[in-house]
C-alpha cells in the first residue's frame, strides 16, 4: 500500500501485536490438529486452517513492514468498507449459485453427483444457507455498519487494525465453515452448523466487532446516537448472546472436529429455535433495519418519518422477537405452554414489524417521484414492501392451526425467501448501489439501465420463487392430510414428492433469474469501480472522505 | 419544529441516545427476558419429559451411525418428530414423546419434510431395503429425489476412537457407565454378530439392542452397518404398552 496521501500509520502498536498473537496461536493449534486429529475430516480441515493462519501472518508482517495500517483521524476508513462491499457481492453470487444448484437437485436428483459424496443436497444446503445469510448478509452488515457508524458519529472508526481483523477474520470463518460442510463437518443445528472450533473463532471475531463498534460510538462527535446504530448494536449484541448459548458443546477431542451439544432433545430443540428465529430477528431484521434507517433517508434526502415511532418499534421489536422461537416447534414434544407463548408473541410481532415498514416507507413523503426516476430507490422501497409482506405472512404461519398445514412444507421455504430475496437481498443491493459511487468517488453507476434490468429480473425471479413455493407447500400439506372415501390416507408420501416436480423447476428458474440480476449488478459495479462512468446521476450526492472538523 | 416532544422521548434522548453502555445494557436486558422465561423452565420442570420405560443410550454402533446421519445432513430433508395429528399418526405411528430424544445431543427433530419423517422408521423396512435404498434410492422408490450414498457400503467405519465420543456424551449428560465406555470399541463388533461371545453382557448394557450384521457383509465394519443400525433403532425404544398418555406425570 502506498503512502501517497501522507496519512498517518499506526506502526507496531499493541493492537497489531495482539492480532499477531491470536493468529500465531491459531496457526499453532492448526498444526497440532494436523498432527493429532482423531478424525479424518479434521486432519484435512486443519491444513486449510493452517494455510489461513499463515496467510494472516504473512499479511501482518507485510503490514508491519509497510509501517502498520493507516489510522488517520482526518479521514474516514473507507478502505475497509470498500473491501466489505466487494466481499458482499462476491459471497452474494457464490451463495445464490449454491442455491440454484440445490434447487435443481431437488428437481433433478441425478445432479447429486454420485462419485463425490460432498455434492449431495445434505451437504450443499448448509453451504447455501450459510453463504447467503452469513457470508453475503454478514458482509453487507459489517460493511454498512462500518460506514454508517463513522458517518453518523462523524469520526474515524475506532481500533486501528481491529476493523481489518474483523473483516479478514470473518472471511476466514466463512471459508472454515464452508469447507467443513463439504467434507462432512457439521453439528447439524440449522444456521449454526459450524463446529466448535469455528464457533470459537467467530466468537473472537465478533467480540472484536462489538468493541470496534462501541469504540467508535464512544469517540463520536455527535451528541446523540443515531437510530441506525441502535439497530446495528442490538444486532451485534444479541447475535453474540445467541451464538454463544446455542453453540455450547463438548468437543470429543481438543484437536478433533466433532462435538456434542450441551443440551439434548426438547431443551436442545427450543435453544436451537430460540437461536434460529432470532438469527432471523436480529441478523436478518434488526441489522438490515439499520441499513434501512441510514440509506433510505440518505438516498431520498428526507428525514426519517417519525422519531417516536422509531423508538417504540425498536424496543418492542427486540423485546418481542426473542419470544417467537417456539412457533418452529408447534405440535412437537415441546410443552404446549411454550408453544402458546411463542405463537402469542409471534402474532404480536406483526405490529413492531409494520412500525418499521411504515417508518421506512413514509420517509419517502414528498419524494415519491423518485420511485419513477431512481431505480435504486425503487429497489430499497420494494425491499421494505417485501419486509412488510413477509412479516405479515410470518405471524399467520405461526398460528398453530395454520402451522399444522404449513410446517415441514415448502410454504416455509417460500416464506423465508420472500424475506431473504425481497427484503434482505434488495436492501443490501440498494445499499451497495448507494455505496459504490460514494466510496469510489464516481458521479453515478456505470449504467442506470442495468440497475433497472437488475431490479426487474430479480423481482420477477422472486415472484416465480414464492408463488411456486406457495403452490408446492400448500398442495403438499393438503395431500399429506387427504383421506379417501373409505377413510384411508389418499396419498403415499412419494406421490406428494412427485407432485412437486413442476413447482421445483419453476422455483429453480426463479433462482436463476435472481442470480442473473446479481451477476448484472457485479458487472455494473466492476465497470463503475474501473472508472467507466460517463453519465452523471443526479441522485448520487458526492460524499467526502474527510472527517468534518469539530 | 415547534412541536413539543413527549417526556418519554426526552428521557430516551438523554438516557439511551447519549450513553452507549446504557443502550447496550438496555438491549441486553430487553432481549434476555423472553429466552429466560421460555427456556429456563424446561430444565427444571418435571413435566417437560414424560416418564417412560425403555429409553437407553445409543449403542456405540448406533451412535456412530447417528454421527454419519448428521455428517450427511439427513436432517435437511427428514424430520424426526411425529406430530399428534390424525394423518401423521396413521402414516408414521405413535406421536413422538420428548422422552424419546432425551439422549439426543443434538436433537434431530428437523424442520422440513422433503422426504418422510423418520422418527419411527426403525423396524419398518428390512436391512436389505435400507441398503438398496441408500445405495440407489430410485431402485426401490422410482419417484424418489433422494441422493445416492453408494460410498457408505464400501467406507470402513472409523471407530477406533469411539470411546472418546461416548465420554464426551457422558459429560453432557448421557448415562454411559465406565463399563460401557471401556467396552465401546468391542461393542461395535459385538452388535454386528448375533452369536457374539459377549452377547449377554452387551444386552445387559444396552437392553433390547438389535444384534445382527446390518450391511450384509460380516467380513467388514462399514459406515452402512452403522447408519442402518441407527435407522433401525429409531422410534423403537419406548415400550408403548406401558406408557399412559393420560397419567398425571405425562400431562403437559
Amino acid at each position: 500500500m502506498s503512502n501517497a496521501q501522507g496519512l498517518k500509520r499506526v506502526g507496531t502498536d499493541p493492537g497489531t501485536a495482539a492480532v499477531f498473537i491470536i493468529t500465531f496461536l491459531g496457526a499453532l493449534w492448526s498444526l497440532f490438529a494436523a498432527a493429532y486429529a482423531p478424525d479424518a475430516a479434521m486432519r484435512g480441515q486443519s491444513w486449510l486452517l493452517l494455510g489461513g493462519f499463515l496467510t494472516g501472518i504473512v499479511m501482518l508482517v507485510g503490514t508491519i513492514a509497510g509501517g502498520g495500517v493507516i489510522d488517520d483521524k482526518r479521514e474516514y476508513n473507507e478502505n475497509v468498507v470498500k473491501a466489505g462491499v466487494i466481499a458482499t457481492m462476491f459471497w452474494g453470487i457464490a451463495g445464490l449459485l449454491a442455491g440454484v444448484v440445490i434447487a435443481f437437485q431437488l428437481a433433478f436428483p441425478m445432479l447429486n453427483l454420485e462419485p463425490f459424496g460432498f455434492t449431495s443436497f445434505g451437504r450443499l444446503r448448509p453451504l447455501h444457507t450459510s453463504a447467503v445469510i452469513f457470508a453475503f448478509g454478514g458482509n453487507a452488515l459489517i460493511a454498512t455498519s462500518f460506514y454508517v457508524v463513522q458517518r453518523t458519529c462523524r469520526t474515524r472508526i475506532a481500533g486501528g487494525i481491529w476493523p481489518w481483523f474483523v473483516f479478514w477474520g470473518y472471511q476466514f470463518f466463512i471459508v472454515m465453515a464452508a469447507t467443513g460442510y463439504l467434507i462432512g463437518i457439521t453439528q447439524s443445528k440449522e444456521y449454526a452448523e459450524p463446529e466448535w472450533y469455528a464457533d470459537i473463532w467467530l466468537t473472537i471475531v465478533w467480540v472484536a466487532y462489538l468493541l470496534v463498534f462501541l469504540g467508535t460510538l464512544w469517540k463520536r462527535k455527535e451528541p446523540h446516537i443515531y437510530v441506525a446504530n441502535w439497530f446495528y448494536l442490538a444486532f451485534i449484541v444479541t447475535i453474540a448472546v445467541l451464538h454463544i448459548v446455542n453453540n455450547l458443546s463438548m468437543p470429543v477431542s481438543w484437536f478433533g472436529s466433532r462435538s456434542y451439544s450441551l443440551f439434548a432433545g426438547v431443551q436442545d430443540a427450543l435453544t436451537q429455535w430460540w437461536y434460529g428465529h432470532n438469527a432471523v430477528g436480529f441478523f436478518l431484521t434488526a441489522g438490515f433495519l439499520g441499513i434501512m434507517y441510514y440509506f433510505i433517508p440518505k438516498r431520498v434526502q428526507r428525514p426519517v418519518y417519525s422519531y417516536r415511532l422509531s423508538i417504540i418499534h425498536f424496543w418492542s421489536l427486540i423485546f418481542i422477537y426473542i419470544w417467537a422461537g417456539p412457533h418452529h416447534l408447534h405440535y412437537t414434544a415441546l410443552p404446549e405452554w411454550a408453544q402458546t407463548l411463542g405463537m402469542t408473541f409471534s402474532v404480536m410481532l406483526w405490529m413492531p414489524s409494520w412500525g418499521g415498514m411504515i417508518n421506512g416507507l413514509m420517509t419517502l413523503s414528498g419524494a415519491w417521484d423518485k420511485l419513477r426516476t431512481d431505480p435504486v430507490v425503487r429497489m430499497l422501497v420494494l425491499s421494505v414492501a417485501f419486509y412488510g409482506m413477509s412479516t405479515f405472512e410470518g405471524p399467520v404461519m405461526s398460528v398453530r392451526a395454520v402451522n399444522a398445514l404449513s410446517h415441514y412444507t415448502d410454504w416455509t421455504v417460500g416464506h423465508v425467501h420472500s424475506g431473504a430475496l425481497g427484503w434482505v437481498g434488495f436492501i443490501s443491493f440498494g445499499a451497495v448501489y448507494c455505496l459504490v459511487p460514494w466510496l469510489w468517488k464516481r458521479k453515478g453507476m456505470f449504467s442506470k439501465a442495468l440497475v433497472d434490468w437488475h431490479f426487474w429480473i430479480a423481482t420477477f425471479g422472486i415472484l416465480l420463487y414464492i408463488t411456486s413455493m406457495w403452490v408446492a407447500g400448500i398442495m403438499q400439506g393438503l395431500m399429506w392430510r387427504a383421506y379417501n372415501e373409505l377413510g384411508f390416507l389418499e396419498f403415499s408420501f412419494v406421490e406428494t414428492v412427485e407432485a412437486m416436480h413442476i413447482s421445483y423447476i419453476i422455483r429453480a428458474l426463479g433462482g436463476v433469474l435472481y442470480l442473473s440480476g446479481a451477476i448484472i449488478m457485479a458487472y455494473n459495479m466492476y465497470r463503475t469501480i474501473k472508472g467507466d462512468v460517463e453519465e452523471e446521476d443526479e441522485n448520487v450526492i458526492p460524499q467526502t472522505s474527510a472527517v468534518p472538523a469539530e | 419544529m415547534a412541536q413539543k416532544q413527549s417526556r418519554w422521548s426526552d428521557l430516551h434522548k438523554t438516557l439511551f441516545e447519549k450513553n452507549s453502555l446504557i443502550l447496550t445494557v438496555g438491549i441486553l436486558i430487553t432481549v434476555s427476558i423472553g429466552g429466560i422465561v421460555e427456556i429456563a423452565p424446561l430444565f427444571y420442570l418435571d413435566s417437560t419429559i414424560e416418564e417412560v420405560d425403555g429409553m437407553r443410550p445409543y449403542t456405540p454402533l448406533e451412535q456412530a451411525g447417528r454421527d454419519i446421519y448428521i455428517r450427511e445432513g439427513c436432517y435437511n430433508c427428514h424430520s424426526q418428530m411425529v406430530r399428534p395429528l390424525r394423518d401423521e399418526v396413521e402414516r408414521y405411528g405413535h406421536y413422538s414423546l420428548a422422552a424419546e430424544s432425551m439422549y439426543d445431543h443434538p436433537f434431530q427433530w428437523g424442520s422440513k419434510r422433503t422426504g418422510p419423517d423418520l422418527a419411527r422408521v426403525g423396524g419398518k423396512y428390512s436391512d436389505e431395503w435400507h441398503r438398496d435404498h441408500l445405495i440407489d434410492p430410485q431402485s426401490v422408490v422410482p419417484e424418489s429425489i433422494m441422493p445416492d450414498y453408494p460410498f457408505l457400503a464400501t467406507a470402513e467405519l472409523d471407530y477406533a476412537n469411539i470411546a472418546a465420543n461416548l465420554r464426551a456424551l457422558r459429560i453432557v449428560g448421557v448415562p454411559y457407565t465406565e463399563e460401557m465406555i471401556e467396552a465401546a470399541v468391542s461393542d461395535v463388533t459385538t452388535q454386528l454378530d448375533p452369536y457374539a461371545m459377549d452377547y449377554d453382557a452387551f444386552q445387559a448394557r444396552y437392553p433390547g439392542a438389535v444384534m445382527r450384521d446390518f450391511d450384509g457383509d460380516p467380513s467388514r465394519v462399514t459406515e452402512m452397518d452403522a447408519l442402518v443400525a441407527y435407522l433401525q433403532v429409531l422410534g423403537t425404544m419406548v415400550d408403548f404398552s406401558t406408557y399412559e398418555a393420560q397419567a398425571d406425570e405425562n400431562l403437559r
